[in-house]
């Protein structure tokens, strides 16, 4: 026990003394995480701070043109600027220079109103409430919004805009053929016949815990997920650690001590759980105390504090066992170091700290039930959004307590094997 | 003391054995050198004697303890001052070797008296709170040595400790090895300073490509050698003028 001690306090001792790697330690999950949550904060708000400058073409000049302009207006998501020409607008959304250019064509009001008035009267005549007739009938052609993208513009925006439009134009189409059945039918024009109000409404159920709903915000998401991505960082530091003891002769010097080398890896377990708990302290930190000051959403970690302390030591140990097994492998820092950060970012890509577990390919799910971040996030996610307890948690908190048991042992036989006497 | 009998040794990727079917053995108290040319086989038999190097065939005891059933008790038995400074260059010289004796069981008191005891004798109390890196070579050769006695072992093996170091520090070194030798330690060495050898050691073993070539007091094996003024001279009539480069 002493000589796990011993070990311990030689870990702290060259911690300590490498001052600037301590704050590379602390200081840089800090930053991480304030500059992530800062940038997607607003993905998450419904009532955003910026809005996005688009740019209209209006050829119609009627009340269809009027309403997309004034829905995309309300939407406090857009900034409309109206331009003369398709040309420009195009030119000036493939240069980058916009987002989107929306260009409504001619005569679309017009040709929507005849279109529908046209089917309405078709209709009402079959119901032989009118005569039809059918020299008045003409071939209206099919109207087309176009939509300008700037080609870097992402995909999920894309999506989102072009359903908020084909959402509008839907109401407005029906509108219209409300409308015109009122005019058909009453000739008094303010009598209410139809109800033009969607019918069919959703609502967001979100959970409920004492009598509040929870809401997640950007910080409950990003905290747990960018906290995660932090502590399995400790696996470079803690892999160069173990390589440098090979080159410079101590771990030589150790093997022909009387310790064996669980011993020595127990003593660096125990330190750096310490620093991954620190950490995960001082990010916890920065969420409850700082981003209230930066303009964000309060992390809220009331009554949850136990257990999303449990969640950090078993995930810290995890992300020791593989720092432990890769310092144990590699020969040099130049394997571990460049190695460790990118399995790490690979780690954190399949453990859907990035894009969620649930749109990636079938084959990545599956690969992502064996991330040990996937399995930490998870339980975070439990804690922090869905309000679980121990016993919820509990598969997963297992997982990742095996999975540095399994990477600690192989570490051990590994170097039983390499170094057999 | 150290009873060796047929060791080999082959590494995997080489293409002749290192060390080659040797016997030797080491009695108690002796001061013995091993010696020869660069590749000869020295460091990997210390390192076998060590435990860092599993041997092909052959076996070893020290203490009447062999090295496969009493790897530990072996351990404990034994101190071992390799070639490179093997500490941590950010911490100081009293957290090092507190740290290198607390492997060896020690703690406390005892421990911090001798830590303090042999800063002293090899004149580095005044450092042993500053940072191995800037130490010297002399000094950091001289913590080196320290960490491994600081459990007094039974068998001292020095992987050429004196070895870029200037004569003050050389001197100190040799002068507490003897002193050493006289409170019982047995003290097998490796070096390349012929003339250290040839006044330190009570018994010498030369040594090439892996083969025991000769062994004896070194007055004896210049006596033995006719026109040999020197250890110098015997070895370079057994082992040669031609240079040992190897990769």
């Amino acid at each position: 026990m002493r000589k796990l001690w011993a070990s311990a306090y030689k870990e702290y001792l060259l911690l300590i003394k490498d001052f600037g790697g301590l704050v590379v330690l602390f200081i840089m999950p800090l930053v991480l995480i304030i500059t992530i949550t800062i940038i997607q904060d607003s993905t998450f708000k419904t009532i955003s701070d910026t809005t996005i400058p688009i740019l209209i073409v209006d050829n119609d000049h009627g009340t269809v043109a009027q309403t997309i302009q004034d829905g995309l207006a309300n939407s406090n998501t857009f900034q409309i600027i109206v331009k003369e020409n398709e040309t420009i607008a195009r030119d000036l959304v493939f240069s980058g220079k916009y987002q989107l250019a929306i260009i409504i064509p001619e005569d679309l009001s017009s040709d929507l109103e005849k279109k529908v008035n046209q089917n309405v009267e078709g209709i009402i005549a079959q119901f032989g409430l009118e005569d039809e007739d059918k020299s008045k009938k003409t071939t209206i052609p099919k109207k087309e919004v176009k939509l300008y993208f700037d080609p870097a513009t992402q995909v999920s925006f894309k999506s989102s805009v072009k359903n908020g439009i084909d959402k509008m134009i839907s109401k407005i189409e029906t509108q219209s053929i409300y409308k015109a059945f009122q005019k058909q039918i009453s000739d008094d024009p303010s009598e209410a016949i139809f109800e033009t109000e969607s019918f069919i409404s959703f609502k967001e159920i979100l959970p409920i815990v004492d009598d509040e709903e929870i809401k997640p915000n950007s910080v409950q998401h990003n905290v747990p997920a960018w906290t995660l991505f932090a502590i399995f960082f400790i696996i470079v530091p803690l892999s160069i650690n173990i390589v440098k003891e090979k080159s410079q002769g101590t771990f030589v010097r150790l093997r022909t001590n009387p310790v064996s080398y669980a011993t020595v890896l127990g003593g660096k377990t125990l330190i750096y759980l310490c620093v991954c708990i620190i950490q995960f302290i001082l990010m916890l930190a920065v969420g409850v105390y700082l981003f209230p000051i930066m303009g964000l959403p309060t992390l809220d970690v009331s009554g949850r504090l136990p257990l999303l302390f449990l969640v950090a030591i078993f995930s810290g140990l995890a992300a020791i066992g593989l720092g432990l097994l890769l310092g144990t492998i590699a020969k040099t820092q130049e394997q571990s170091a460049p190695f460790g950060a990118t399995f790490v970012v690979i780690l954190a890509a399949l453990g859907g700290v990035w894009v969620p577990v649930f749109i990636m390919p079938k084959f990545m799910q599956t690969l992502s039930n064996i991330s040990p971040m996937n399995w930490g996030l998870n339980a975070f996610y439990d804690v922090f959004l869905r309000n679980t307890g121990l016993l919820e948690i509990l598969p997963e908190i297992s997982l990742l307590f095996l999975f540095f048991i399994i990477t600690t042992l192989i570490a051990i036989v590994y170097n039983e094997k390499k170094n057999a006497v | 003391m150290i009873q060796i009998d047929k060791i080999s040794k082959k590494y995997k990727t080489a293409d002749v054995f290192s060390v080659s079917n040797l016997d030797l053995n080491i009695s108690e108290n002796e001061i013995f050198g091993l010696l020869g040319p660069n590749g000869a086989g020295k460091t990997t038999l210390i390192s076998i004697l060590c435990s860092l190097v599993k041997p092909t065939s052959g076996t070893f005891s020290i203490n009447g303890l062999n090295y496969q059933q009493n790897k530990n008790e072996l351990k404990q038995l034994i101190g071992i001052v390799p070639q490179e400074y093997a500490l941590y260059p950010t911490l100081t010289a009293f957290e090092n070797l507190k740290y290198f004796g607390s492997m060896y069981g020690l703690h406390g008191k005892t421990l911090k008296n001798r830590i303090n005891q042999y800063l002293e004798i090899l004149g580095l109390s005044q450092f042993a709170n500053k940072k191995i890196d800037t130490f010297s070579g002399g000094m950091k050769r001289r913590i080196n040595l320290i960490a491994s006695i600081l459990h007094e072992p039974k068998v001292l093996f020095l992987d050429e400790p004196t070895v870029g170091v200037d004569v003050q520090s050389k001197n100190v070194i040799i002068e507490f090895l003897q002193n050493l030798n006289k409170k019982g330690t047995t003290i097998i060495y490796t070096s390349h300073h012929l003339n250290e050898a040839e006044t330190f050691c009570t018994r010498v073993a030369i040594i090439d490509h892996g083969k025991l070539i000769t062994k004896g007091k070194p007055a004896d094996l210049i006596s033995n050698h006719e026109g040999a003024h020197n250890l110098e001279d015997v070895f370079l009539r057994l082992t040669g003028k031609a240079l040992r480069d190897h990769a």
